[in-house]
C-alpha cells in the first residue's frame, strides 16, 4: 500500500509557499509518522518548495509515502543548474534581488536537503530542468 | 474541585449550537452534536479563544470561589502581573496589592517576584546549550500544549525552567516553614489568574509542572474578584511597600516582557495565538534560524488579553508600560545575582519531566491501514462541497470527511450531500409515480 500527494508550485509564489510543506507535514502526522522524521522531511520539503519559487520557472512535489520509506521528488522544467557542484555548496546561490529581500537566497537550500533526508540524489540538465529524489527511511 | 485536565467548559444551557466557536478553535478541537459545542479533551490546549468568541457566553474557565480560601489556616495570594494592568496608575501597586489582601488574605506575593528570578535565570538555561535553537518560552502554558499537541517536533526547544507562579508558590512556601509554625497543609496558595491555560496547570498535579513544594491550592480568576477589589483599593488598610517587583517582571503581563531578559539575543515574540502557529510553522520548516530565543503567548497583547481579565487588553497594556515608567525611578529590591544564580544551581526552578510530545492519534496504527484511510478521506473530500460552512458541525469538509472516516460522523451530516440525496429521492419517486400500473386507470 502506498500513498501519494503531489503539489504544483509557481515561480515567484513566495506567498503561499510553505502551503505544501504544512499539507505534508499534517498528512505524515496523521499516517503515524514519528515526529523526528517528520521534521526533517518538514525542512527538506520546505526547502524544495522555496526553490521552486525562487529558482525555478515552476514544478512540482511529489510526496510518497510507503511502508519503510517516504520518497519526496521536487521536479522542474528548467532552467536547470549548470554547475551542480558549485550549486551543492553551502554559502552559493544565485537568488535573485526579490527572493533575497524576502530573506531568502542564503544558499543553504540543496546542502539542507542532503543534510536531512536519508538518501539525497540530483539531476540536472541547462535547458531540461532539475529533479530531486530524497528518500526518508521509516 | 476536581483534578480535570482542562479548564474551558460548556454551559449546555446556554450553547443553541451555533457553530462560532468551532472554526475559531486553533486546534479544530470543538464539534457540534445534539446542537451543543463539545471539546475534545485531547485536542484541547485551553487557550481560551471559545470563551471569547461565543457570543452567549457558553464557554466558561473552571477556576476556583474565592470562599475556597477558608479551608486554610494561613492564606497567600499570589497575583499575576496581568493583574497590575486592570487599574489605573493612580492606584499605586501597593494599594492594588492592599486590597486583594483585604479579600481575605494574610499575605499577597507577586507573582512578579518570580519573574524576576526566572528572567534573570534564562541567560544561564540559554548558556546551558542543552536545547536546540531556538529555546522556545514556557511562560504560556496554552503555547506549551499547542506545541505538544501541533509542532511534537520542537517540544525539545521548550525552556524546562519553571513558571513564575510555580516558583513564586515554591518560595512562599519555603519560606514560611522555615520562619512560621505552619505545617504545609495549613498554608493556602492561591494564583490569581488572568487565564484558562494557568487554571489548567494549577489544577491538574499530573500534568504541571511542580512538585509538593510549589503547590498551588487554587486559581482565582481576575474577573471574580475585581469588583470587590474595585471596592476595596480606596477603603482597605494600605500597606506601604509590600510590592517587591520590578518594572521588568511585572512586564511580563505583555508581550515581550519575558524577552527583555534576554535583549542582547535574536528573540522574537508573537502574541495572539493563530499568529504563534504561523510563526512555529516557520520555525518548524527552518526558515527562522537565526532566532535564538522564542516567546509566543497565545492571548493577543500577552498575559493582560487572558480571557479571565476585565479591562480591554490594549488599555491594560498601557496601564502596565505606565507603571514601568513611574518606578523606573524608585528604588525597588533588586534581587542579587548570586540569589538568583544560588536558586538556579539548586535546580528547584527546573521542570522534572521532560515536555513530550502529545502526537495527534494517526487515523490508524498500523501504516498501510492508515493510508487506507487517508485514500478514502480524500475521496469523501472531493465528493464534499468545499464551503467549510459548519452545518455538519464539524469546522471545515476535510474534518467531516476525518470523522466520518474515523466513525465519528456520516456523508448526510452534510446538507448538501443530504440536499442531493433528497433530490435523487424525489426524482426516483416521480418516476415510479409515472410507471402505469397493470390494474390502474390512466389520469385524463
Amino acid at each position: 500500500m502506498s500513498y501519494e500527494l503531489a503539489f504544483e508550485v509557481e515561480r515567484g509564489d513566495f506567498e503561499t509557499a510553505g502551503g505544501a510543506s504544512r499539507k505534508i507535514k499534517k498528512t505524515l502526522q496523521q499516517l503515524g509518522i514519528s515526529s523526528k522524521i517528520i521534521r526533517k522531511v518538514s525542512i527538506a520539503g520546505y526547502e524544495g518548495e522555496m526553490n521552486l519559487a525562487i529558482h525555478s520557472w515552476g514544478g512540482t512535489i511529489l510526496l510518497e509515502v510507503a511502508e519503510t520509506e517516504i520518497i519526496l521528488t521536487i521536479q522542474d522544467s528548467g532552467p536547470g543548474i549548470p554547475d551542480l557542484h558549485l550549486a551543492m555548496t553551502e554559502g552559493w546561490s544565485t537568488a535573485g534581488v526579490e527572493a533575497r529581500r524576502m530573506g531568502f537566497g542564503a544558499g543553504m537550500g540543496l546542502p539542507n536537503m542532503d543534510r536531512n533526508a536519508d538518501h539525497f540524489e540530483i539531476e540536472s540538465k541547462v535547458g531540461n530542468g532539475t529533479k530531486i529524489l530524497m528518500k526518508f527511511f521509516l | 474541585m476536581d483534578k480535570l485536565l482542562h479548564s474551558v467548559y460548556l454551559d449546555e444551557a446556554k450553547c443553541l449550537g451555533c457553530t462560532t466557536c468551532l472554526k475559531n478553535c486553533p486546534t479544530g478541537a470543538i464539534r457540534v452534536r445534539g446542537g451543543k459545542a463539545r471539546i475534545n479533551e485531547s485536542k484541547c490546549i485551553d487557550c481560551g479563544e471559545c470563551i471569547r468568541i461565543c457570543p452567549h457566553q457558553a464557554k466558561l474557565a473552571k477556576t476556583d470561589p474565592l470562599s475556597k480560601i477558608n479551608d486554610y489556616k494561613y492564606k497567600v495570594a499570589i497575583p499575576a502581573p496581568a493583574v497590575l494592568g486592570q487599574f489605573k496608575t493612580s492606584y499605586s501597586i501597593d494599594r492594588i496589592l492592599s486590597a486583594i489582601k483585604a479579600l481575605g488574605f494574610d499575605e499577597v506575593v507577586e507573582v512578579a517576584y518570580g519573574a524576576e528570578i526566572v528572567g534573570r535565570a534564562l541567560k544561564y538555561e540559554y548558556h546551558a546549550k542543552r536545547y536546540p535553537k531556538p529555546l522556545i518560552s514556557s511562560a504560556c502554558p496554552a503555547v506549551v500544549k499547542l506545541i505538544q499537541v501541533r509542532f511534537p517536533e520542537l517540544t525539545d526547544n521548550v525552556c524546562r525552567l519553571k513558571s513564575p507562579m510555580a516558583l513564586t508558590a515554591r518560595l512562599v512556601r519555603k519560606r514560611l516553614r522555615e520562619q512560621t509554625d505552619y505545617q504545609n497543609k495549613d498554608i493556602g496558595i492561591f494564583f490569581i489568574t488572568p487565564c484558562a491555560a494557568k487554571a489548567t496547570m494549577v489544577n491538574n498535579p499530573l500534568i504541571s509542572e511542580y512538585d509538593q513544594y510549589d503547590h498551588i491550592d487554587g486559581a482565582i480568576a481576575i474577573k471574580d474578584i475585581f469588583s470587590d477589589v474595585s471596592g476595596l483599593l480606596n477603603d482597605c488598610n494600605l500597606q506601604e511597600g509590600i510590592h517587591n517587583s520590578t518594572p521588568e517582571a511585572f512586564s511580563w503581563a505583555v508581550s515581550g516582557g519575558e524577552s527583555e531578559y534576554l535583549k542582547n539575543k535574536n528573540v522574537l515574540h508573537v502574541d495572539g495565538i493563530q499568529n504563534v502557529i504561523s510563526v512555529l510553522e516557520e520555525i518548524e520548516c527552518g526558515k527562522l534560524d537565526g532566532i535564538e530565543f522564542f516567546e509566543g503567548l497565545a492571548c493577543i497583547g500577552g498575559c493582560v488579553g487572558g480571557c479571565l481579565t476585565v479591562e480591554n487588553n490594549y488599555v491594560a497594556k498601557m496601564y502596565i508600560q505606565e507603571r514601568a515608567k513611574q518606578i523606573k525611578q524608585e528604588s525597588i529590591i533588586h534581587l542579587s545575582e548570586e540569589y538568583v544564580k544560588n536558586i538556579y544551581n539548586t535546580g528547584m526552578m527546573h521542570i522534572k519531566e521532560r515536555i513530550l510530545p502529545r502526537n495527534p492519534e494517526p487515523l490508524d496504527a498500523d501504516i498501510n491501514k492508515a493510508i487506507e484511510k487517508m485514500k478514502q478521506i480524500e475521496m469523501l473530500e472531493s465528493k464534499l462541497p468545499g464551503l467549510d460552512c459548519g452545518s455538519c458541525g464539524a469546522p471545515g469538509c476535510r474534518a467531516l470527511a476525518e470523522d466520518i472516516v474515523t466513525g465519528k460522523a456520516k456523508e448526510i451530516d452534510c446538507i448538501f450531500v443530504l440536499k442531493d440525496r433528497i433530490l435523487e429521492l424525489s426524482q426516483l419517486t416521480n418516476e415510479l409515480l409515472q410507471v402505469e400500473h397493470p390494474t390502474g386507470k390512466t389520469s385524463e
